[in-house]
């Protein structure tokens, strides 16, 4: 029966389907690498979006401007201080009282764990929201990315059903040779947690690098905004004056803006580019702790 | 009754270290999650940021009376439904055939790499990809060329500024973005299918689409009523950071979603109280169509989520 397995012809199906799959990756490929050809496109030639293959000529010209300019590299300073420290506090805190929260014979766990779910369901939504970030002066400060991005319900029950994978026996001997609660959070069970931190890490990480939005709502002066909020308004609200008076000064009148845009847009890319082929490994058993047990 | 609380909170000190875990949490949770429901009193006052909140007179259901005879509030309640519409009734399908197809690829390695290429536009920031969308949908962009080089359009359609296209354009932009990533779920729970299901099926003769609709599709079904369950509860919400970035001036009136709606009442024109009625009134309906979801779902199919 195996054997009959193994050798079954191939047949039109298998043939539709791997073109089919192959259809998927290509269009699935194909924006990045649009994004790719025409940043390294001479400025001349990205012009309009016209379908490109390859770079007709290749030219640093526009990775020269994002690169010497100032705004922009302070963007991306400001972007990769939050996701560093936003993703660090982030997943140390959820980490921490996920712990906690695993214990049965905790005190007022039931009344906790109401408390914590409660939140999934309801919340105050954007202008209340918007309001008290106000009052507590986290308007236009750097905090604001990183105190209400803390801790979210649903990364909480991912750390939790991961903590009941490690066998009690572990954290019991710990205990015996008199180790603190600490001591057997931070010693025993984080050490046993790579997958899950790996993942959490890389939702909040993602979350902290992508996100243009909180830029939007609470950052009013331009040295504080992250890279993302800079692009969107950039790209979308096609405001780049101060990076064509660079330009122009650089290369004279001749540099269109889209080829910029593409360079920047390369350049807030690539980390994520760059990291994602090392945490990928771990998204698929961290996604699936967190739908199946969550 | 007394000593049982004393022993209590003996417990609750001896287990100082646990609690002093949980509890920064809880604290947390209480200002950035519980304080912002407590202000959404002001939906029935006529809230001034320059004031405390209580020196606001209650104005009781004014604001709620506004939105109801706003135009502009209809128009954005069209709008969302009409976006959630398309994308439940023609997109929701489509991870699940992704996922279904996928499991029928034998090399394992073929399936991984697609797998991997697959997930990879969800990381991709709305900034970049709505700016790729941008382009592709502009004057000279590849969506025209493409149009024209098979025979679909005589002329350049600047699809960006033609309201008509909007809600389309949401669509195709979030399935190019999301389809690989919300297909995880259902890969996790075909993989997690007996195969001896599929072996008994082949000896009783079964071909290779009785075996996917039979044993795959009927496997994973409670997984596909909780998330339809989900999807029809967030009908009201839309996907802002999405609409946010692809909107502009002149596709507003098929663009402004409720999320959008709230956002320009509230943040640009400054009616803070007025957009939080808004609010107030969309949580409660919502609530009410994942009860209704949830409802319909145990009646027809037996899965629920509670």
């Amino acid at each position: 029966m195996k054997k009959r397995r193994r050798f079954r012809r191939i047949g039109v199906f298998d043939v539709g389907n791997t073109v089919l799959m192959l259809a998927v990756c290509f269009i699935t490929l194909y924006p990045m690498w649009f994004v790719f050809v025409n940043s390294l496109n001479a400025p001349q030639h990205a012009l309009l979006g016209t379908v490109n293959w390859f770079p007709k000529a290749i030219s640093l010209d526009s990775y020269n401007v994002v690169f010497n300019n100032k705004s922009l590299m302070n963007g991306f300073y400001i972007t990769t201080m939050r996701t560093v420290i936003g993703t660090a506090v982030h997943v140390l805190f959820t980490a921490i009282v996920a712990y906690g929260m695993s214990k049965s014979n905790l005190i007022g766990r039931k009344l906790y764990l109401k408390i914590a779910l409660i939140t999934m369901l309801f919340s105050g939504g954007l202008i209340p929201t918007f309001i008290l970030m106000t009052k507590l002066g986290l308007y236009d400060n750097f905090l604001v990315f990183i105190i209400p991005a803390m801790y979210t319900f649903f990364n909480m029950v991912i750390f939790m059903s991961f903590y009941r994978t490690i066998p009690d026996s572990l954290e019991e001997s710990a205990k015996v040779d008199g180790a603190s609660d600490y001591g057997v959070l931070f010693k025993i069970v984080l050490p046993n947690s790579m997958a899950v931190l790996a993942t959490i890490s890389l939702f909040s990480a993602v979350y902290h690098w992508n996100d243009y939005y909180q830029g939007v709502l609470y950052i009013h002066t331009q040295d504080k905004l992250p890279l993302q909020t800079m692009l969107f308004k950039i790209i979308a609200e096609n405001s780049m004056t101060f990076m064509q008076q660079q330009a122009m000064a650089q290369f004279g009148a001749k540099l269109p803006g889209n080829s910029i845009k593409f360079a920047s847009m390369m350049v807030a890319t690539l980390p994520i580019l760059v990291f994602y082929p090392f945490i990928q490994r771990y998204l698929v058993k961290g996604v699936m702790i967190g739908a199946i047990k969550g | 009754m007394f000593q049982y609380k004393t022993g209590q909170m003996k417990m609750f000190l001896k287990q100082w270290q646990i609690q002093s875990m949980v509890i920064p949490g809880i604290i947390w949770m209480v200002i950035f999650c519980y304080l912002p429901m407590f202000w959404l009193i002001i939906a029935f006052m006529d809230y001034s940021i320059a004031k405390p909140m209580l020196e606001s007179p209650f104005v009781g259901l004014k604001h709620f009376q506004d939105f109801i005879t706003d135009d502009r509030f209809w128009r954005s309640i069209r709008n969302t439904l009409g976006m959630s519409t398309i994308k439940l009734v023609l997109g929701f399908p489509i991870p699940i055939l992704f996922a279904l197809m996928l499991n029928e690829i034998r090399s394992i390695k073929f399936k991984r790499t697609v797998q991997t290429i697959s997930y990879l536009p969800h990381f991709i920031a709305w900034t970049i990809f709505g700016g790729i969308m941008l382009n592709w949908l502009g004057e000279g962009g590849v969506i025209n060329q493409l149009g024209m080089a098979l025979g679909l359009q005589q002329s350049e359609i600047l699809f960006n500024s033609d309201p008509k296209y909007f809600w389309w354009i949401t669509f195709f932009s979030d399935t190019l973005k999301e389809t690989g990533w919300s297909a995880i779920i259902y890969i996790a729970a075909v993989s997690g299918i007996d195969p001896g299901l599929y072996e008994a099926a082949e000896l009783d003769g079964a071909n290779r689409w009785q075996r996917m609709w039979h044993i795959t599709v009927q496997s994973i079904r409670p997984t596909i009523a909780i998330l339809f369950i989900l999807a029809v509860s967030g009908m009201l919400g839309s996907n802002f950071e999405q609409i946010f970035m692809l909107k502009n001036n002149m596709n507003m009136r098929m663009a402004e979603s409720l999320d959008l709606y709230i956002y320009n009442m509230g943040l640009v024109s400054g009616r803070h109280s007025f957009s939080t009625a808004v609010l107030f009134a969309r949580s409660i309906v919502a609530l009410g169509l994942l009860f209704l979801a949830n409802y319909t779902s145990k009646k027809l199919t037996g899965d629920s989520i509670f």
